[in-house]
């Protein structure tokens, strides 16, 4: 983009003020640091010029917004069309008290659902297993049966939201549920939009909500890519999830090779299952974090487009410049809120919200200023919401595309990351790929280096955490937390007896045993599990008969 | 010259909360402070953290968790701990636990609950000063 000539005048300019104006300044008031670094720990320089970018190649590299690669959005008006989906993630407790939260939500003008599971659920255990004492709707509600899930979205038109929902291991039968309470208000499965998380690799590396060995884990997976790539075709099958990578302690660059690394694998088992590439491509969507360093996140968002799209252009060779496009939901780190001062969460979720949007965003959750100690109230999801809104409202950023383009820092940044995550991919590649890394330790072993550096780097003072290393001050502890009703999981077990007592014992054992002979062939389960769902068998019915075919996942334990 | 026995440190994640950075990173820490570290793994229940304290012969366990469950989990090991005669180690706590319940725990004989943002320093001291055995 830039002649040789006038770079090699701007290098001798460049070199002319840094040994007169800057050594000058320096010589009276040192900088800060010796070396600044970003969050990822890559080393920022003082000043960036066109010669940090002197090898972008405009077409190549940015192109334009809808068009591939797909740098500058996915999307060739962005938010001048529409604003991203705002999406909190949100519920608790029983599916009455999380309907009546969706439906607050709703009327405060969110314009999409995400729905928080309890572990039990997502571990495929019932409200009245042993393992779920002290657990059940705690951090999310508790869906037993579709009885629940029937509570869950009751006076909420499914034809008319959109709902995401976080659930790994058990997704196939979330996922049924959800189609058939759908059918019950009469709404076909082609009608419905939304997303599972359904990302198993990350649980094995970050989250820890696994059930079955990766096999059984990634069939289930593929399974659902086929299902609803003929019934389902708006839905989002897969939620390819950084996030929980980031939080466990990985950088920006980490979160974006990982993830994409994870999707590969995905993409792999897939075609090795039968399926074209475009067939199912594009319904793949991703998850992302955002932390504090606005500038490197807004570049990371950049960086994983590109990467994405030049990935499935490639390596996979898919046609439809759909299966190019990465698509992505956001949520605010969770990582980086402190129980300290709690009200300075807030400041951190707008700077972490608006990397997000400057980083072309399709879904938005902003965290509550309260989370660093317990579940948000209702007052604090209300202000994450606000500035999710004010931002989209009042900012003006969202009146052009890609406002940071060509900013000779962010363009530097986005091909700094694409390069080291590219790095990454190609190790992964020669261990294997994403599974076999996983196996071996090797992704966890990275993430927890980085977890380790970034609490050394806090302990010695070098990173700051306002309100927890640096400006302190005495405080009362908060006041207004909310509390999850301790009777929950009573309630739980009571509505499971009653469902036991009351429903047709028979036919959920003749749909159990149909789908434990279906698990045993190569067959898609997604038919099978819809049948168990429709008789109400419960969650942990249909987990405990896959688990007796699958057999459970059991970690390595490394630190 | 009095020998200092090593410390001994089982970090454990009870309940079926799958988020353990803090409990590695503590468990790095801890053994970079010097002590012996044996970490759990995931999903454990309160019987299977006592019978491994017990058979480690462990000084220190530490509780992690941030699922909320903390209030019924917490107080089942310190009572495991009693019926097997082992109330002689210190047991702490960390994770997303509200300042509302932290008396209830410390009465239940948690000896100390260490919320997000403590310095590690301030974790290896209180060990160190407490420990029993």
């Amino acid at each position: 983009m830039f002649d040789k000539e006038s770079l090699k005048k701007l290098e001798q300019e460049k070199t002319r003020w840094e040994s007169t104006t800057v050594d000058k300044v320096i010589k009276k008031t040192p900088e800060r640091h010796e070396k600044f670094y970003t969050g990822s720990n890559l080393e920022v320089d003082r000043l960036y010029t066109p010669l940090d970018v002197q090898e972008l190649d405009y077409m190549k590299d940015l192109g334009f917004p809808g068009e591939y690669p797909y740098t500058r959005g996915i999307q060739p008006t962005m938010y001048r069309g529409r604003f991203w989906t705002m999406r909190q993630y949100a519920g608790f407790g029983t599916a009455e008290e999380s309907n009546e939260r969706y439906k607050y939500l709703l009327s405060q003008g969110q314009t999409g659902l995400s729905v928080a599971f309890d572990l039990p659920t997502q571990i495929g255990y019932d409200s009245d297993h042993p393992l779920a004492q002290g657990e059940v709707g705690k951090v999310g509600v508790a869906i037993d049966s579709l009885k629940d899930m029937e509570i869950l979205f009751d006076g909420i038109p499914l034809d008319q939201v959109s709902t995401s929902m976080t659930i790994n291991a058990p997704a196939s039968v979330l996922l049924a549920m959800y189609i058939a309470v759908a059918e019950k208000q009469g709404v076909s499965a082609d009608k419905l939009s939304g997303t599972i998380q359904n990302d198993i690799l990350k649980e094995y590396v970050a989250r820890g909500t696994y059930i079955f060995p990766p096999e059984p884990s990634m069939r289930l997976i593929t399974n659902i890519f086929e299902f609803c790539s003929k019934h389902v075709p708006k839905w989002n099958t897969i939620s390819i999830s950084g996030y929980h990578i980031r939080e466990a302690g990985a950088t920006a660059v980490q979160e974006v090779a990982f993830t994409l690394a994870n999707g590969i694998a995905y993409v792999e088992a897939a075609i090795k299952a039968g399926l074209d590439v475009d067939e199912f491509a594009p319904r793949l969507s991703f998850f992302f974090n955002a932390h504090n360093d606005l500038l490197e996140e807004v570049a990371k968002f950049r960086a994983a487009r590109r990467l994405w799209a030049r990935i499935m252009k490639e390596r996979f060779k898919a046609k439809n410049p759909k299966s190019m496009m990465l698509r992505f939901h956001t949520q605010t780190g969770g990582s980086t809120l402190t129980a300290q001062q709690p009200d300075n969460n807030i400041v951190r979720v707008t700077i972490q919200a608006l990397a997000a949007v400057l980083g072309g965003t399709q879904s938005l959750h902003t965290n509550s200023r309260d989370e660093a100690l317990a579940l948000p109230t209702e007052e604090s999801v209300r202000i994450a919401l606000r500035t999710q809104q004010i931002i989209a409202y009042e900012s003006g950023v969202t009146e052009t595309i890609d406002p940071l383009a060509g900013s000779y820092y962010v363009e530097h940044l986005t091909n700094l990351i694409e390069q080291k995550a590219m790095e990454y991919i190609q190790k992964i590649d020669e261990l294997g790929g994403a599974p076999k890394a996983i196996e071996k330790g090797y992704i966890q072993q990275e993430i927890q280096d980085s977890a380790y550096r970034y609490q050394q780097e806090i302990e010695s003072g070098r990173r700051i955490v306002v309100g927890v290393n640096k400006f302190q001050i005495e405080e009362e502890p908060p006041k207004n937390l909310l509390k999850v009703n301790p009777e929950v999981e009573k309630i739980q077990k009571k509505k499971l007896e009653t469902l036991r007592a009351t429903r047709d014992n028979i036919a959920v054992q003749n749909a159990l045993e149909e789908l434990s002979k279906k698990a045993a062939t190569d067959e898609n389960l997604m038919p099978s599990i819809i049948n168990c769902v429709k008789a109400y068998a419960t969650l942990g019915e249909i987990c405990d008969t896959l688990r007796r075919v699958f057999g459970e996942y059991k970690a390595t334990v490394t630190f | 010259m009095q020998e200092t026995k090593t410390i001994r440190v089982l970090i454990a994640k009870p309940g079926l909360d799958g988020h353990d950075r803090g409990a590695k990173v503590i468990a790095r820490a801890l053994r970079d402070a010097g002590m012996e570290v044996i970490y759990t793994g995931l999903r454990q229940t309160p019987e299977q953290i006592v019978e491994a304290a017990i058979q480690e012969d462990v000084d220190v366990i530490g509780l992690s968790i941030l699922s909320g469950a903390h209030n019924v989990l917490f107080p089942r090991v310190i009572e495991l701990l009693r019926e097997k005669g082992a109330d002689d180690i210190l047991v702490v706590g960390g994770g997303v636990i509200p300042h509302d319940d932290i008396p209830y725990l410390k009465e239940c004989g948690i000896a100390e609950i260490f919320t997000p943002g403590t310095p590690i320093s301030q974790i290896v001291e209180f060990i160190k000063n407490n420990v029993k055995k």
